[in-house]
């Protein structure tokens, strides 16, 4: 199973963070976690924990902001949103990626006849 | 950048980042439970998979730390962590080795501080590299009439030269303490200097409130005025913003405040070392003045362009010109030098000893230092194994180390400030020594820098040789100490031997060059003064009205030496007009009848003098008599000469009777010849010197009363006064102070030198005898089985000591012939410094021998007492 998982390339966490909040809004750590977990479909192979180490490297960046809040069932937590900085860098490397997996794609559908 | 920032402020609150992390971490782990209870799972269950689907606690805290925060910063702070541990773990050894360091450091920051003051940092003045020393006939002595100009062959030279874009003087015969400022009836003397108008603005000084002095002011008879010295002001007129204007009696004439100096000017301590002036009065350039003959002392400022070569050979032209023009007037033979070198050049050569000195010494504590900490290394050797067992890598165990001595260092840096600044601080309020600009010593900007570099480098050098040992640990050998005492590693043996060895030599060298000044020292205080300083002493006189007649000056002085010979208690007393080693002038001294050519001209030290001055100093008679009382002006006209003028007068007959033109007016008659008193120097030799009678000659500016007795100083000072007050009230302030106080002012430069050096010989002395010490009882505790298998084998305990003291006595042996030649080459250099003895004086190196062995055999003494005192069953079961 675990064979099976993508593991993930440096950075592409971070975008995942930042589109996920753009999407969502104000969300907590756990929930950010999940909701990659669920778009992925699991696919990927995200260790819970490590995503605090993304949070806080965007956050001395200025891309996200973080404020402690009450979830749902009333319990602390500490909710992060995106900030315009952070837009615009979700932007330059929505471009990226799609530049690249398009790159990509074209590359690996070269076949020996053409 | 604004990444790197939020970097370092959450590395400076890790205690609250971690909080806040744990806090979150643990809301995250609810809600995930929360939602597995939700989705059907069992409390446990729901928390393991919570646990699981999270990944590790503690490597996720990691991660987000290594993120938020500078990993190099966070190890540095863990290394200064683990290394305040270690410190307090053996606070003697850090002790120790914090205060080898603070004491070498301070002792380099104050040396450099000293050195930058005095020779390399510029003198207090605008643009003060383009100021000039321009001295008549410098023959580089400090004989003062000899550097000095008359007014009118100065001022055609001031006039014709192309090179100074102006040239000033002031008047280098000032008297100590001979204006006398009355405020509502109360005398004070102050130390005046009279100057020529451009003097402060040639400097660059610009009063700190009023102006400068007029040009009418600086006419002969002119409107009386003065400027004052910023300490006078603020001691005497509590800084009174309003006294410029004012209207002050000096000497019993209403002289008007032009204004006050900036506290950074401060003659005294650049033109006249350990002097202070209060006031600067105007000093004309006139006939009047030319007639006192040369008395002036110039500076000047040069051109920007022009070099001081080019300047000194159109002063050498103009000389020639200038003598030949004025055949009456005192001739004239400029030499230019750098103000800054001619105020500090002296010093030089001393301050280059010191400075290498305080070098070798810093050489010493690094070599002690590495020492220590090599023999902590090893002693670490287990706990460093363990730790690279555990994973660290070797350059991670080099920066601990490295971080732990450069800490040391650091901390011993900041004691080394601290010392030095109390030093420095000391060493410029001190004022007894006659060194230039000293009283402007203290640790500026650069000399921190310095010190802190030096700190800091320190740290690293005597951390580098343990640190490399790190690499070569065996991780297993270590863990499993398999060796048995004796084989401990050979390259750390012959590495701390080495050390040792080099901390010898270096001793050896402080402690030959320490030698050799102290025994030049000795040397010069042995000299034949020429007059005794013990039991006599010696008071500036500041008569109530100025003696500027024959028949006054008769009067007082006669009155003055009755009411004091009467004191029970004096055996003698007598005026001077300077005291020897103070001030001095030269006169022309020809014998009457004869011609002498003008380059041969015969000049004498002049000094004018009472009766009993001579009998009160013990200047021993030779020939003919000393003056009496009736050496005044109705008798025929007398002078006193020293024996080396009698021999080049009068080259071997008898001087006593014949006729010298030495002062204008009549000729004098040789009374007497005395012995020389050494006048400029105790490491000069006099020269031609005559006395005149005062109650014939009242050409003096100053007055010194010298009495012989063996009364207290405080003691004598209060008969005197007691017996004096009713005669005279001007004389209240004065004390009298030891004439050997003047000896000591004399000698106080080198005096200085000697005690520093001391100092640092001795610093050197214990720190090799504490590094023998360190190695040979390391060497005696790594030994112990192989003493106790000698001893149960048989060997006697003195046969084991005699061992180990051998093997210290190697070392100092090794130790000693390397510094022994080593100060053969490096005390050449200091040929300059000594007197009376040669570089290669043998007492001095043979001394040095002597107490480098006896000190080593004493270092190596008590560990070896150690080794033959062990129990050898214990040593065998030890382990």
């Amino acid at each position: 199973m675990a064979d099976s998982k993508l593991d993930l390339l440096q950075g592409t966490l971070d975008v995942m963070v930042l589109q996920t909040l753009a999407v969502l809004g104000a969300q907590h750590g756990y929930g950010i976690a999940r909701r990659i977990e669920q778009v992925s479909g699991n696919e990927v192979l995200l260790n819970q924990g490590t995503i605090y180490a993304s949070l806080v490297r965007l956050q001395h960046r200025g891309w996200i902001s973080a404020k402690w809040g009450a979830s749902d069932n009333n319990r602390k937590a500490k909710y992060y949103s995106i900030t315009s900085n952070g837009r615009k860098r979700l932007a330059e490397d929505m471009a990226y990626w799609n530049r690249l997996s398009n790159v990509m794609a074209r590359v690996l559908a070269i076949t020996p006849e053409a | 950048m604004r990444e790197f920032f939020n970097r370092l402020a959450s590395f400076f609150r890790g205690k609250q980042r971690d909080g806040e992390l744990a806090d979150e971490l643990e809301s995250h782990l609810a809600l995930a439970i929360e939602e597995n209870i939700r989705s059907g799972m069992t409390p446990d269950e729901a928390r393991r998979q919570a646990m699981i689907r999270f990944g590790g606690l503690e490597s996720a805290k990691e991660g987000q730390r290594d993120a938020r925060s500078l990993p190099v910063l966070e190890r540095l702070a863990q290394d200064l962590r683990y290394a305040w541990r270690a410190m307090r773990r053996e606070p003697g050894f850090a002790l120790f080795a914090i205060l080898i360091v603070g004491l070498g450091i301070a002792a380099s920051a104050t040396v450099f501080s000293v050195i930058n003051t005095v020779l390399i940092r510029p003198l207090p003045f605008e643009h003060p590299q383009d100021l000039v020393w321009i001295a008549n006939f410098d023959k580089n002595d400090e004989n003062m009439s000899g550097q000095t100009l008359q007014v009118l062959p100065f001022l055609a030279y001031r006039e014709r030269n192309q090179s100074f874009t102006d040239v000033a003087a002031y008047f280098a015969f000032y008297g100590a303490g001979d204006t006398k400022l009355n405020i509502n009836g109360n005398i004070e003397p102050l130390n005046s200097l009279p100057v020529s108008q451009n003097f402060f603005p040639l400097l660059g000084v610009h009063p700190l409130i009023g102006r400068q002095f007029s040009a009418e002011e600086c006419k002969w008879n002119g409107p009386k005025a003065v400027m004052l010295s910023y300490g006078f002001w603020r001691q005497q007129f509590g800084a009174d913003p309003h006294i410029v204007g004012r209207s002050l009696n000096l000497d019993g004439t209403p002289t008007t405040v032009a204004g006050v100096l900036p506290p950074t000017f401060d003659f005294g301590s650049v033109f006249a070392p350990g002097t202070h002036m209060d006031i600067y009065v105007p000093f004309p350039l006139t006939p009047e003045t030319d007639r006192w003959g040369n008395t002036i002392a110039v500076v000047g400022r040069i051109k920007p362009g022009i070099s001081i070569a080019a300047a000194q050979s159109e002063a050498a032209a103009l000389s020639k010109h200038i003598t030949a023009q004025y055949p009456n007037k005192n001739s004239l033979d400029l030499t230019l030098t750098p103000l800054k070198k001619h105020v500090s050049g002296n010093f030089r050569p001393a301050l280059l000893v010191l400075a290498c000195a305080v070098g070798v010494v810093m050489l010493i504590v690094c070599a002690n230092l590495s020492n220590l900490l090599l023999a902590r290394s090893t002693a670490r050797q287990k706990e460093l194994a363990i730790r690279s067992a555990l994973g660290a890598g070797r350059g991670r165990l080099i920066q601990q180390i490295l971080t732990e001595s450069v800490l040391l260092s650091i901390c011993g840096g900041a004691l080394g400030i601290v010392l030095a600044v109390s030093a420095t601080v000391g060493l410029a309020h001190l004022g007894t020594f006659k060194i230039p600009l000293l009283t402007a010593v203290h640790i500026d900007g650069s000399a921190l820098l310095f010190t802190l570099a030096l700190a800091v480098i320190t740290g690293l050098v005597f951390g580098v040789v343990p640190a490399l040992q790190v690499p070569k640990i065996a991780v297993n050998d270590s863990l499993k100490e398999q060796h048995r005492g004796s084989t401990d590693s050979r390259s750390h043996a012959w590495m701390r031997g080495a050390l040792v060895v080099s901390e010898i030599a270096f001793a050896c060298v402080l402690v030959v060059g320490a030698g050799l000044l102290i025994r030049s020292f000795v040397r010069l205080l042995d000299v034949n003064l020429g007059f005794q300083p013990a039991h006599a002493a010696a008071m500036h006189f500041y008569p109530g009205a100025p003696l500027n007649s024959s028949a006054k000056t008769n009067s007082y002085v006669g009155e003055v030496l009755r009411r004091v010979a009467a004191i029970p208690g004096v055996e003698g007393a007598g005026f001077i007009d300077s005291l020897p080693l103070g001030r001095n002038r030269t006169w022309g001294a020809p014998a009457k009848g004869v011609v002498y050519r003008r380059d041969n001209y015969p000049l004498a030290f002049v000094h004018i003098v009472s009766e009993g001055y001579m009998e009160a100093m013990h200047i021993p008679l030779v020939a003919g008599r000393y003056f009496s009382a009736h050496d005044n002006g109705n008798g025929e006209a007398a002078i006193i000469i020293n024996e080396t003028l009698a021999r080049t007068l009068w080259p071997g007959q008898k001087a006593v009777g014949k006729l010298m033109a030495a002062a204008g007016g009549r000729d004098q008659h040789v009374i007497g010849v005395v012995k020389d008193v050494h006048h400029i120097s105790l490491e000069k030799a006099s020269g031609g010197e005559m006395y005149l009678p005062m109650r014939q000659v009242q050409d003096f500016g100053s007055l010194n009363l010298v009495v012989r007795s063996r009364l207290d100083d405080t003691v004598l000072s209060r008969s005197v006064q007691a017996a004096l007050l009713p005669f005279d009230r001007g004389l209240a302030h004065e004390q009298f102070f030891p004439l050997q106080q003047i000896v000591d002012q004399s000698v106080s430069p080198r005096r200085f030198i000697v005690l520093l050096l001391t100092g640092f010989a001795c610093f050197a002395l214990i720190l090799a005898s504490l590094g023998i010490y360190a190695v040979i009882s390391y060497s005696v505790g790594q030994r112990t089985q192989e003493i106790g298998i000698r001893m149960a084998l048989g060997a006697s305990p003195g046969h084991l000591q005699k061992r180990f003291l051998l093997d210290t006595l190697l070392l100092a042996l090794i130790g000693l012939a390397i510094g022994t030649v080593a100060s053969g080459i490096l005390t050449r250099t200091m040929a300059g410094l000594l007197f009376g003895i040669t570089p290669s004086d043998p007492v001095t190196f043979a001394s040095m021998v002597v107490v480098l062995t006896i000190v080593a055999a004493c270092a190596g003494y008590f560990p070896a007492r150690r080794a033959s005192r062990i129990d050898p069953m214990i040593a065998l079961r030890a382990e």
